[in-house]
């Protein structure tokens, strides 16, 4: 950093004022507009989709992003996985806004590749230690009273997990996009369990998937009867398939794992399972060969989506800062932001609705005067978690555990506006 | 209408509306047959809860590993290419480089039996036997040197092989082990020395598209 790393005063509200260099760059821009030597062509010439007729209704029954958008992807890392029916794709952060995730680019993890499901063929199953074991059909399900709508985010413990070690992949899409945001529908997952009647000693649940990984996790009663969902549908629509089409199981706040898609039973157990995915995968070793299991929370975390790798700075004078925060201990209370790699701070400001569990959307708007920045986001939910450094994570975990890295995140934007992703003293 | 029938008639609706409400149950779906609940309910536990009858031997489970399951996993389970290693790693926890295989990392062998009876072979899940799945076990039991060559792996003596790693597992205590990431105030100004770039994503160079080099007006 060569230069005074600490915030503008801007008109636009964001009130650094920590130092007094702030001077210039900001009022330069103060009502400048830019001047143009020659009449623009877009403006003065008749442009096609001006004189002829556009598409007709007919055209696309179901509506595609624009063309123009088509580099707005869900994107993949060939070197992850052996095998593309095992692995992964990573939600276009840097490129969307708001805090719903469109449906066509929430990433996709699966362990056995994406079914296709014929909904008229799908049962759900609810057998153990409970009264009486049913079966239901999707129609059967659509008629239970009591249907919620409810908006989650779901982050799959393994977000960020090639980063334990030092800064791995240029772009949030690939360091933080294992993460999505969606309104599902659905039944509480209570109401399924107290139609067949939990047994006293009816401690655990797990849910189980119709695809060719069979997915289990055993997740404990008070979860299952506090908040999970059984769901059919994402953002107004079905679920996709390669979201669980047609059923998932939605475990609010924890690791996405849990959320087991094409769900096709639950059973009801006095003890957990100790299944592969809660064993061999997600627990986390740490640095003196023990390792945690069952850590099902999602703790606080934020990312600065733009400007990141894939969103770098275009212009100097004004800009937005933009980017996600979570929690799955409850709603975010607020996110700090540093321009100069976590040594000042300043409150961003919120947008949208802040829902528990849910992603939240903040804002800096700021004027960039073309000087280097260390940008940092730190979030804090409303049980006073604050997200920690990596380095303070790397101190309580070591390099190992893989999963749940929820360290703060530190983006190098360069005097040409480059952005890169950056480990910092 | 008259007036009193059209009351009594919205007291109908709504005493509709409200009746399942009521009810408690629904009486939605049907009960499971026990065939039913048979065929999809396979999962073992770690005190033996959910085997089937059955038995297989360490032999018997080379064999077929060498012919279902060796493709990927490697002769010996040491993993060919990239695809998951299911044997070794002992005492490799603590290193930079931790190899987690049945007999280094996982705690139950119960988990083994379920997984492969489950999901694999990889692409042709359900169609081992009970008795393939027990020798297979039986067999990755032995490459991981926690069971001798003539052993047989049977419902019966499952729960006796203990795994050498199950005591090193413990329950999430983050909310103890990371209190200090609670914090009323977090520090706001001047936190720390000038902060130096230490690591660059760039250097390493994984990412799958290069950042298109950009112009700044
Ligand atoms: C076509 C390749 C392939 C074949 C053949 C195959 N597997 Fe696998 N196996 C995989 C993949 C891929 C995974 C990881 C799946 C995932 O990501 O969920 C896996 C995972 C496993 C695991 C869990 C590994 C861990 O560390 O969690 C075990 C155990 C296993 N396989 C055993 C077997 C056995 C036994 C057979 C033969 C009956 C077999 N596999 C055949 C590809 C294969």
């Amino acid at each position: 950093m060569d230069q005074d790393p600490q915030f503008q005063k801007s008109r636009r509200g964001f009130l650094g004022g920590l130092g007094a260099t702030a001077a210039g760059l900001t009022l330069a821009q103060a009502g400048s507009a830019r001047a143009q030597a020659t009449p623009d062509p877009a403006i003065t010439e008749i442009q096609d989709w001006n004189r002829y007729l556009g598409d007709g209704v007919a055209a696309n029954p179901y509506g595609k992003p624009s063309k123009f958008e088509k580099h707005v992807v869900r994107r993949d890392v060939e070197w992850l996985t052996a095998s593309r029916e095992s692995s992964v794709n990573f939600t276009p952060l840097h490129a969307l806004d708001g805090i719903i995730t469109p449906n066509g680019l929430c990433f996709e993890r699966h362990h056995g590749g994406s079914p296709e499901i014929d909904p008229a063929k799908h049962r759900l199953m609810i057998n153990g230690l409970v009264d009486k074991p049913l079966v239901f059909t999707m129609e059967d399900l659509k008629r239970f009273p009591g249907r919620v709508n409810k908006v989650f985010f779901l982050e799959c413990a393994a977000n960020g997990g090639m980063e334990w070690k030092g800064a791995q992949l240029n772009g949030c899409q690939f360091t933080h996009g294992m993460v999505h945001n969606v309104m599902y529908t659905g039944i509480p997952l209570k109401v399924l369990l107290d139609e067949a009647g939990v047994k006293t000693n009816g401690k655990w649940i797990m849910p189980e998937g119709a695809d060719s990984s069979a997915m289990t996790r055993s997740i404990p009663i008070e979860k299952a009867m506090q908040d999970c969902l059984v769901v059919w549908g994402m953002n107004g629509e079905a679920l996709r398939q390669e979201q669980g089409y047609p059923l998932r199981i939605v475990v609010p706040g924890w690791e996405g794992n849990m959320w087991v898609k094409w769900l096709r039973r639950i059973e009801v157990g006095d003890q957990p399972w100790h299944h592969r995915e809660e064993t061999s995968k997600y627990t986390d070793l740490l640095a003196d060969g023990r390792s945690r299991r069952f850590t099902w929370i999602m703790d606080a975390k934020s990312v600065v989506t733009s400007p990141s790798p894939q969103a770098p700075l275009k212009f100097k004078g004004p800009n937005v800062l933009s980017g996600l925060a979570w929690s799955g201990r409850g709603s975010i209370r607020r996110v700090d932001i540093s321009i100069d790699g976590g040594k000042n701070w300043q409150t961003a400001r919120l947008d949208g609705p802040v829902l528990p569990l849910s992603l939240t959307r903040f804002y800096v708007d700021f004027d960039w005067d073309g000087r280097e920045m260390l940008i940092q986001s730190r979030a804090m939910d409303d049980t006073g978690y604050v997200q920690p450094t990596k380095d303070e994570l790397r101190k309580v975990r070591g390099l190992n555990s893989i999963y749940h890295n929820n360290g703060i995140q530190t983006w190098l934007v360069r005097s040409n506006g480059e952005t890169e992703n950056v480990e910092i003293s | 209408m008259s007036k009193s029938r059209k009351v009594a008639g919205l007291a109908l609706v709504a005493a509709l509306l409200a009746a399942p409400a009521l009810a408690g149950k629904t009486g939605l779906g049907r009960e499971a047959l026990p065939e039913e609940v048979a065929a999809w309910d396979i999962d073992v536990r770690p005190d033996g809860a959910g085997l089937p009858p059955g038995k297989g031997s360490v032999r018997d489970g080379e064999q077929l590993y060498l012919q279902q399951c060796a493709s990927c996993h490697g002769e010996f389970g040491e993993g060919a290419g990239r695809w998951p290693v299911l044997v070794g790693g002992q005492g490799s926890l603590k290193s930079e480089g931790p190899e987690k295989t049945i007999g280094s990392f996982w705690p139950y062998a119960s988990t083994t039996f379920d997984y492969i009876k489950r999901a694999m072979p990889y692409g042709n899940a359900r169609s081992l036997s009970d008795d393939d799945v027990y020798a297979i076990t039986a067999f990755l039991l032995n490459q991981n040197g926690l069971v001798k060559d003539d052993f047989i792996l049977t419902k019966e003596n499952f729960s006796k092989v203990k795994l050498p790693n199950e005591q090193a597992f413990y329950d999430d205590d983050r909310e103890k082990a990371e209190r200090h990431f609670w914090q009323k105030d977090p520090c706001m100004k001047n936190c720390k020395p000038d902060a130096k770039v230490i690591g660059r994503a760039r250097m390493i160079d994984v990412t799958p598209e290069d950042g298109k080099s950009i112009k700044v007006e």
